[in-house]
């Protein structure tokens, strides 16, 4: 009996296969690499999250959605910002991996497959397949949460990271299950055309709250964040920027296919129990930290606070909301990728167990090193949302979004919470301009490597906030290639 | 010409960063340079200014963000043409009297200097409102460096405050700016944030009035008007002397000049209605001001409280909405920029040799500084408006126009002219008349060469403001009556609007 292959379009596996090419590479290239060489496994891992990254670049235009993974603007877009977090962050480890021991390869093969699992995240097309990338992306990350294994706080991260994501996943799944009890099928196509036909039930919409809560839990929105400050804390701080930046990303781009696209139809089930969680997260997470003393800690709720004004985003649907998210995700990668660019400046001269994660360290930074004091003070302002930088042009398109959708309310909580942001935001500022430091912060010369991720990151706030106009219109065109 | 006028200061403040910190003396030459540089441009702005129409000049605009319709948008008419001017003028005067009491991070004191520069000028030119946002909220940032960093010992807390409460006004004003296109996306299917299109939008007067609550918070903060005003003593007291000066040189006519360009014309209704609260919290502030300024035992909180009072008064006249009423208030922010700005300075320079602001710790310093103690009474009675002089001009138009609106605001304000009279005689008694008895003050030394060179512009420009407000008020008048027009008409024409249902588009 011939066995029929289906079909397969190479072009969407393309992205994620040379992405795990060169995770292969890598491996293999570890087992005989000599121990001095070791570093340079960086640059081809960069090579490889660059030439997906231009890969996706050529392909933007294309668009096929027979199978399990589309091939389309909206998935290629997110690909960019994969590669850019990809990029950036194994920019920034070469020195903190020599003075943590971290293992090299493994710690590159494992930071290459979980991007692979965040490609697939934003192409797949059908329940499972989401499923199945967001494993595949998530037990990499548990890993590499842990990876610092001699440092408690590491294995603490991964086992709270592991346990609750794995509950979260059971979620996932058993939403995933409902819904397709309702509809009759996985594939995300056939369940918005069961659902413009029939409209809701009971059961899809609790599986559709089962899905928010699995969603959730990903993105860091509250009540679902509790694992964040902890995980965000304990795992190795480049870890934590590729976490912030990637897995948040990866988990809007399925939230958003499904919610916005799949479930726009019935946009008026899930829009109320949306909103209340936006507000909940932005408000929990500005709040909360306000009080925090440790700059990863901070930058954690920070996420958690942002993840709350891409919610808004959601809320605001599938018009304006769909690019708006798009577009803040971009915003976010770069000054958030920047700010932990510049953690990891500091913790990576002390020793192991003195990581200058405290904002005292901070204290006098900014007339010290001008530069590093200049590029945090901007990756801050832009996190507050102070123009002409990125921050703000993400945060203007989020909640005018919500304005033209009618949701004035919602927009002034957010900007009312991003006032509330400024402050711990600025507290960074003082401590590094105004605050004399007790104890000399001694910085060596920061390896190129980092130099240049942390001016990729600034130029990129600087810039895209300047000049967003062409960004803005590609976050649109994306978005709306899911049609 | 404008963008030139607008960025110069920017340019200037980014090559500073090349130089090295050590060369002080040369940074601060570059720096006052291209402030010089930009007040002789600007100049240019007023020998071409066409002072027979209202309409925006030297205008130039490109598309800056085409998918929200937003664009670089720059022009000035005879309402910003002025504060466009104390703005440069009062830069380079402020950079010169920072080597007095600057000695510490030299460059970064005059790099963020210039940044403000370019933050206030954008403010002042933009007319496309989302570029009038990023201005707004640009000008902010170097304003905090300065208080947070050179400032007194609360500086990092009057910083904080200050940043917090004029971004809180701000980021709801952004809400209902977007909120505005948004309406006029709906009546004209064109997205923009072009002002002179804005003014199109005929919005229900509910909608008017919550739009002109968002941005009337935010102006009045920034004036501030009673009670918004708590932020002001803190951040005039900590924040260092040319910080002062620009804050309530420049930075406090932003609120003044944003009601008079955009809340006002954008929502004539909403203003209309809102008048009596507004000139009565503006009449409690001219009155309140004056008041705690009589008991402040610091020199520099009661020159901050002055101001409280002083602006009371330009709303006052803005919100009498007739021509007299309008330019005297343009009028008096100049004044008020220029008398509480050489005020700060004067308290700078004692404060810079004694260390002490307290008008107790000083008492008969005529005999020791002659020169200063003579300046300072030429500045004092341009304050209290003293006829010859500038102030007298600002505070008779305005309670001209007031008596014509409201014959009780006019009353009480007039009270408070004759308050600020007394608090500013009775501190310049104390501080310099008298026997100097406190031997302190026997070493303090008179003004040198280049104290002497700040004050004689601004003395000039007193004594010709007040003998000669024609030149100034001739260019203010077509923008100024096409504004109150813009009021009266568009609050006509959407008072008839409102009753037709067509119009309430949610």
């Amino acid at each position: 009996m011939p066995i029929t292959l289906p079909p397969i379009n190479w072009l969407s596996v393309l992205p994620s296969g040379l992405l795990a090419l060169t995770a292969i590479l890598v491996l293999f290239w570890d087992l005989w690499i000599r121990e001095e060489d070791r570093p340079q496994i960086a640059w081809l891992v960069v090579t490889g999250f660059v030439a997906t990254g231009i890969l996706s670049a050529i392909l933007w235009g294309r668009t096929d959605s027979s199978g399990p993974l589309a091939l389309d603007s909206y998935a290629l877009f997110f690909n960019c910002i994969f590669c850019l977090a990809g990029s950036l962050t194994t920019l920034m480890s070469g020195t903190y991996l020599e003075m943590t021991k971290i293992r090299q390869g493994e710690y590159y093969a494992l930071v290459l497959f979980a991007a692979v699992g965040m490609v697939l995240m934003a192409a797949a097309t059908d329940l499972i397949t989401i499923f199945l990338a967001l494993e595949t992306m998530s037990i990499a990350v548990y890993v590499l949460a842990g990876i610092w294994h001699q440092r408690l706080a590491s294995n603490e991260a991964a086992l709270k990271y592991f346990l609750l994501g794995a509950f979260a996943s059971g979620f996932l799944l058993y939403g995933m299950a409902l819904v397709y009890g309702a509809t009759g099928s996985l594939q995300l196509a056939s369940i918005a055309e069961h659902i413009s036909a029939n409209g809701s039930s009971t059961l899809l919409l609790v599986g559709m709250g089962l899905l928010l809560v699995g969603f959730g839990f990903k993105v860091a929105a509250a009540p679902f964040h509790v694992w964040t400050p902890d995980v965000y804390e304990g795992s190795p701080t480049t870890i934590t920027a590729f976490m912030a930046v990637g897995v948040k990303a990866a988990a809007f781009a399925a939230f958003a296919r499904v919610f916005l696209h799949t479930f726009d139809a019935v946009h008026t089930e899930w829009e109320g129990i949306v909103w209340g969680i936006a507000v909940l997260t932005m408000t929990v997470g500005n709040l909360t930290a306000l009080v925090q003393t440790n700059i990863k800690r901070m930058l954690a709720y920070s996420s958690v606070a942002h993840a709350g004004y891409l919610l808004v985003a959601m809320v605001a649907g599938k018009d304006l909301g769909g690019a708006a998210l798009m577009y803040y995700l971009v915003a976010y990668g770069f000054m958030n990728l920047g700010a932990f660019g510049v953690v990891v400046a500091l913790s990576q001269q002390g020793s192991p167990d003195e990581q200058n994660e405290e904002l005292s360290d901070y204290n006098g930074l900014g007339f010290r090193y001008p530069a590093l004091g200049m590029a945090m003070a901007i990756f801050m302002l832009s996190l507050t949302g102070v123009p002409p930088l990125v921050g703000f042009t993400g945060k203007f398109y989020v909640f005018s979004a919500a304005v033209k959708a009618g949701y004035i309310w919602l927009a002034v909580i957010g900007v009312l919470n991003s006032a509330v942001s400024a402050y711990y935001y600025i507290r960074v500022i003082v401590h590094m301009y105004m605050q004399d430091s007790e104890h000399s912060l001694d910085i060596q010369a920061l390896r190129p490597a980092l130099t240049a991720a942390i001016v990729i990151a600034a130029a990129g706030t600087i810039l895209l906030g300047l000049f967003p106009s062409a960004s803005v219109s590609l976050a649109r065109e994306s978005f709306l290639s899911l049609g | 010409m404008v963008s030139a006028v607008v960025f110069l200061p920017l340019l200037g403040a980014l090559y500073l960063l090349f130089i090295p910190s050590q060369q002080e003396e040369k940074i601060r030459q570059y720096a006052l340079g291209t402030a010089l540089l930009t007040f002789l441009i600007s100049l240019g702005l007023l020998t071409g200014f066409d002072s027979d129409t209202a309409d925006f000049q030297f205008v130039s605009q490109a598309n800056w963000i085409e998918d929200f319709g937003i664009q670089y948008a720059v022009g000035i008419d005879g309402i910003s043409l002025f504060l466009i001017l104390l703005t440069t003028f009062l830069t380079p005067l402020v950079l010169l009297a920072s080597w007095g009491d600057i000695h510490t991070r030299v460059k970064e004191y005059q790099f963020f200097f210039l940044l403000l520069e370019t933050g206030m000028l954008g403010t002042f030119v933009a007319t496309d409102l989302f570029l009038f946002y990023v201005f707004w909220e640009v000008m902010l940032i170097p304003m905090y460096f300065l208080i947070g960093i050179w400032g007194g010992p609360r500086r990092i807390y009057a910083a904080i405050k200050f940043l917090l409460y004029t971004m809180v006004g701000s980021l709801l004003m952004l809400i209902a700016i977007v909120y505005l296109a948004y309406l006029h996306n709906v009546q004209h299917a064109v997205v923009t944030f072009d002002l002179l299109r804005l003014y199109d939008v005929s919005i229900p007067l509910e909608t008017q009035r919550w739009l002109f609550a968002a941005f009337a918070l935010s102006f009045a903060i920034k004036i501030p008007l009673f009670p918004f005003h708590t932020w002001l003593p803190d951040a005039h007291v900590e924040a260092p002397t040319g910080g002062s000066v620009i804050l309530a040189g420049v930075m406090l006519k932003m609120g003044t000049y944003g009601f008079l360009r955009f809340a006002l014309p954008l929502f004539p209704n909403a203003a209309l209605e809102a008048t009596p609260l507004i000139m009565t919290l503006a009449v409690i502030g001219i009155v309140y001001g004056a008041l705690v300024a009589m008991v402040q035992p610091d020199l520099k909180k009661l020159v901050a409280y002055s101001s409280v009072s002083h602006l009371g008064f330009v709303v006052l006249g803005m919100f009498a909405f007739n021509v007299q009423g309008t330019e005297g208030a343009i009028y008096q922010m100049l004044n008020h920029g220029l008398s509480t700005g050489a005020l700060f300075l004067l308290v700078g320079i004692i404060y810079e040799q004694r260390h002490t602001r307290l008008i107790s710790e000083y008492g008969g310093l005529w005999k020791q500084v002659p020169v200063y103690a003579s300046i300072f009474l030429f500045v004092m009675l341009s304050s209290i408006g003293l006829p010859g002089l500038n102030g007298f001009v600002g505070e008779f138009l305005i309670l001209l126009g007031t008596f014509k609106a409201n014959t009780l605001a006019g009353v009480i304000a007039v009270s408070g002219v004759v308050l600020g009279a007394v608090y500013m005689l009775w501190m310049f008694q104390r501080v310099i008349f008298g026997p100097l008895t406190n031997a302190a003050n026997q070493t303090l030394r008179d003004l040198n060469r280049r104290e002497i060179l700040i004050f004689v512009p601004i003395l000039v420009l007193m004594l010709f403001m007040g003998l000669y407000p024609n030149p100034f008020l001739s260019r203010m008048e077509k923008s100024v009556e096409a504004t109150l027009a813009r009021i009266e008409q568009s609050s006509v024409v959407s008072t008839a609007s409102v009753a037709t249902p067509s119009s309430k588009e949610h």
